[in-house]
């Protein structure tokens, strides 16, 4: 509903005002906040409506689309977005499917575009269309090898992989495969479940089978503890890794007692609390938490809608560049804005600490991740 | 594979295939009475768990409001019937639109019962009117449209339920507490309390739905209406009381099976839609009919899901919906194929 409102009073505001409007800074945001990524898209949407309202002395227009996570909505929403709405940026999508998908309308519109979705092929390689995009999350292959760094630091020789059925397990598993062959690790078994499955007992019987060292839960949100639970219930009795997917408190809640001790690597953000205090992100991801729970309530900041905070912050330093050459509004400042992003250094965002290149459009480092364990019901940073 | 795995194996397969029969049950009721293939028929099991959920943690389910808000929306309707002459039995209206929904308020609003057989109760108290409310207002006034067009109004009726799923309750999942924590040795195969709660559920309440079809002159009436629509009105059977009984039927069968799975696994707002086409290939399997077939295909189905998932995981629900390829050819190489004359 609040989406709703908000949409259509920025559209008649934007149509109504249009002279007005011209002056002004539009950012167009299309994002997954139902459908099977909603998890992720809710908060990011939440974030949104916390963006800085003026740069410089411009006023900044948001107009907030919801994809509903199907990549043909989201393609169509960026050309709303860019011949409607006239926007100079576009930031979204929540998953990697439709950013894909956005980066021939954004290349073709010569719009820069800030993805929130984690797949390293949306910014690699920089090419000509790809100049245009950018994106926050890190990379998979970053997280991938944190696991493999730590199982291979602990003497772990085999690991059982159970991921989704979906791009998301998919591609966990050609990561891994990399970073675990890389670290002389063995995939004794590879499995699939559904997101929505009401039981896993057959996939945890075979992992079972196979006696692995440990186990690898490669599924976002809620849906990874339900392996984790029945392999527990099963009385399978070796450590659990589990992706960035679950950062969030509501896994904590769903997975309760059987998730303790779980090993999984995160953006900083998570636990920024518990950062030393010459931490560069300390400072940025405590600004971001204490603003979101401000407005949504304690304990309701997750890692997803970080990301979009992050896309905000590039845009916000890349934008107060930008206008120093051109006007918002003009294919100028568009390009203004792309070279601008192009150029940020040393950004400490809510996940790391972005610096990027001609031939980096992540820009993140080793500061972008950290080990994290769950210790009595919480998030625990692991030195 | 040894022996122990396999049994463990079926006994899964058991366990989903229970539930599985249930939706299929409600499936087959609702068809074979009102003609609508009941595509919602997974978000009561969502709504259900998830209601539950939400009362045991000590908030106000939002199914709640979609029950006030659709009982406010069913009066008006019976209401404006009334002023255009047409009759309304204001008995059954009374029932659904006041009754039920104004005892659901209370047990969630008021009294917030803390032991768990009174949540559950309150759960299906406010689950189940759900069923005649929808179909009041969207079936019934096109009782007498093509199959295809109550189709697409229960495919339109799912959109809306999912979108309202995830309004509700969030896009994360909920899980409850299990009604029974023992656990069983059976020869080195243990058996958790749950499960064995699960089965017994559907037997029961199988064996009752039987009685109530075989031995009641309501369930006879409900019979009747599903063989011969026309004939069944004129022996004097209501034939739109028989609709708001099957859907209310349908509600309490899903929220049962939403009670019956959510100690067991995590379910979302949207969980409901797979499982529900799951128990529609079981449904397909009894012809849309037969309900003792129905129940068989539904564990067939879940024996098929968790052997599949133990050698192919990936490919689970390929295997599970290919099944119902064969069944239809089979179906339709066995039975004449009559024109519906519509």
């Amino acid at each position: 509903m609040k989406l709703l409102n908000k949409k259509t009073v920025v559209a008649l505001a934007a149509s109504l005002a249009a002279a007005a409007a011209l002056a002004d800074i539009n950012v167009g945001v299309t994002l997954s906040a139902t459908g099977p990524a909603a998890s992720l898209g809710i908060p990011e949407k939440n974030t949104i409506a916390l963006m800085p309202q003026k740069i410089g002395n411009e006023k900044v227009n948001y107009i907030v689309l919801d994809d509903a996570s199907d990549t043909t909505t989201a393609v169509s929403n960026t050309r709303k977005l860019i011949t409607e709405q006239k926007v100079d940026v576009i930031i979204g999508s929540t998953v990697t499917p439709n950013s894909l998908a956005m980066i021939d309308v954004v290349s073709e519109a010569k719009t820069p575009m800030i993805s929130m979705a984690a797949s390293a092929r949306i910014v690699e390689p920089v090419d000509d269309k790809k100049r245009w995009v950018f994106k926050t999350p890190q990379n998979d292959i970053m997280m991938a090898t944190a696991i493999a760094d730590h199982m291979a630091a602990n003497g772990v020789k085999t690991v059982g992989f159970v991921g989704f059925a979906d791009a998301y397990g998919e591609g966990w598993f050609q990561e891994f495969t990399k970073a675990a062959q890389a670290k002389g690790l063995t995939i004794a078994a590879n499995e699939r479940y559904n997101r929505t499955d009401t039981s896993v007992t057959s996939q945890a019987l075979k992992l079972m089978s196979v006696k692995p060292d440990v186990v690898l839960v490669a599924g976002s949100g809620t849906p990874a503890a339900l392996p984790q639970k029945t392999l527990k219930e099963r009385g399978y009795a070796g450590k659990f890794y589990q992706t960035h997917g679950v950062a969030n408190n509501d896994f904590l809640r769903v997975g309760g007692k059987d998730v303790e001790g779980t090993l999984l690597p995160a953006g900083p953000v998570l636990v920024a609390s518990q950062l030393p205090d010459g931490h560069p992100v300390k400072k940025s991801a405590l600004a971001y938490i204490e603003k979101y729970e401000a407005a949504n309530g304690k304990g309701s900041v997750s890692t997803f809608g970080a990301h979009a905070w992050d896309a905000g912050l590039l845009f916000e330093r890349a934008a107060g560049e930008a206008l120093k050459k051109a006007k918002p509004g003009t294919p100028e400042f568009r390009t203004a804005l792309r070279d601008a992003l192009e150029q940020v250094k040393d950004l400490p965002g809510a996940h790391g600490v972005f610096t990027m290149s001609p031939t980096d459009h992540l820009g993140l480092d080793q500061r972008g991740r950290v080990m994290v364990t769950i210790d009595s019901g919480a998030w625990k940073l692991m030195p | 594979m040894d022996f122990q795995i396999a049994l463990l194996l079926a006994q899964d397969g058991v366990v989903n295939g229970a539930v599985y029969a249930l939706l299929a049950l409600a499936l087959v009721l609702v068809f074979s009475v009102t003609r609508v293939i009941f595509v919602p028929q997974g978000e009561f099991v969502a709504f259900g768990a998830l209601s539950m959920a939400a009362i045991a943690g000590g908030r106000t389910p939002g199914t709640l409001w979609l029950l006030l808000v659709l009982a406010a929306l069913a009066i008006v309707v019976e209401a404006w019937r009334a002023r255009r002459g047409l009759a309304v039995d204001w008995r059954s209206t009374l029932v659904w639109a006041v009754a039920f929904p104004a005892l659901a308020a209370l047990l969630a609003l008021v009294v917030k019962p803390t032991a768990q057989w009174a949540q559950a109760l309150a759960t299906l108290v406010l689950i189940t009117p759900l069923g005649p409310l929808l179909y009041r207002i969207a079936f019934r006034p096109l009782a007498d449209a093509t199959v295809l067009s109550l189709l697409i109004v229960a495919v339109a009726m799912h959109g809306v339920l999912v979108g309202l799923g995830l309004y509700f309750f969030g896009a994360e999942g909920s899980r409850t507490a299990s009604f029974s924590d023992s656990r069983l040795d059976v020869s080195g195969i243990v058996v958790t309390g749950q499960s064995l709660v699960v089965v017994g559920t559907t037997l029961v309440l199988s064996a009752l739905l039987f009685a109530f079809f075989e031995r009641t002159i309501v369930g006879k009436a409900l019979r009747a209406t599903a063989i011969n629509r026309v004939g069944a009105r004129l022996m004097g059977i209501p034939t739109a009381l028989a609709g708001d009984l099957s859907f209310a039927l349908a509600a309490m069968i899903g929220a049962v099976s939403g009670l019956l799975i959510a100690p067991i696994t995590t379910v979302y707002y949207d969980t409901g839609f797979l499982m529900g086409l799951k128990g529609f290939v079981a449904a397909i399997i009894g012809g849309l009919a037969s309900y003792p077939i129905a129940m068989a295909g539904a564990v067939l189905v879940g024996l098929l899901e968790s052997f599949s998932a133990f050698w192919a995981s990936a490919l689970k629900e390929v295997i599970v919906f290919t099944l119902i390829i064969p069944v239809l050819l089979w179906r339709s190489l066995k039975s004449r194929h009559v024109e519906e004359d519509e």
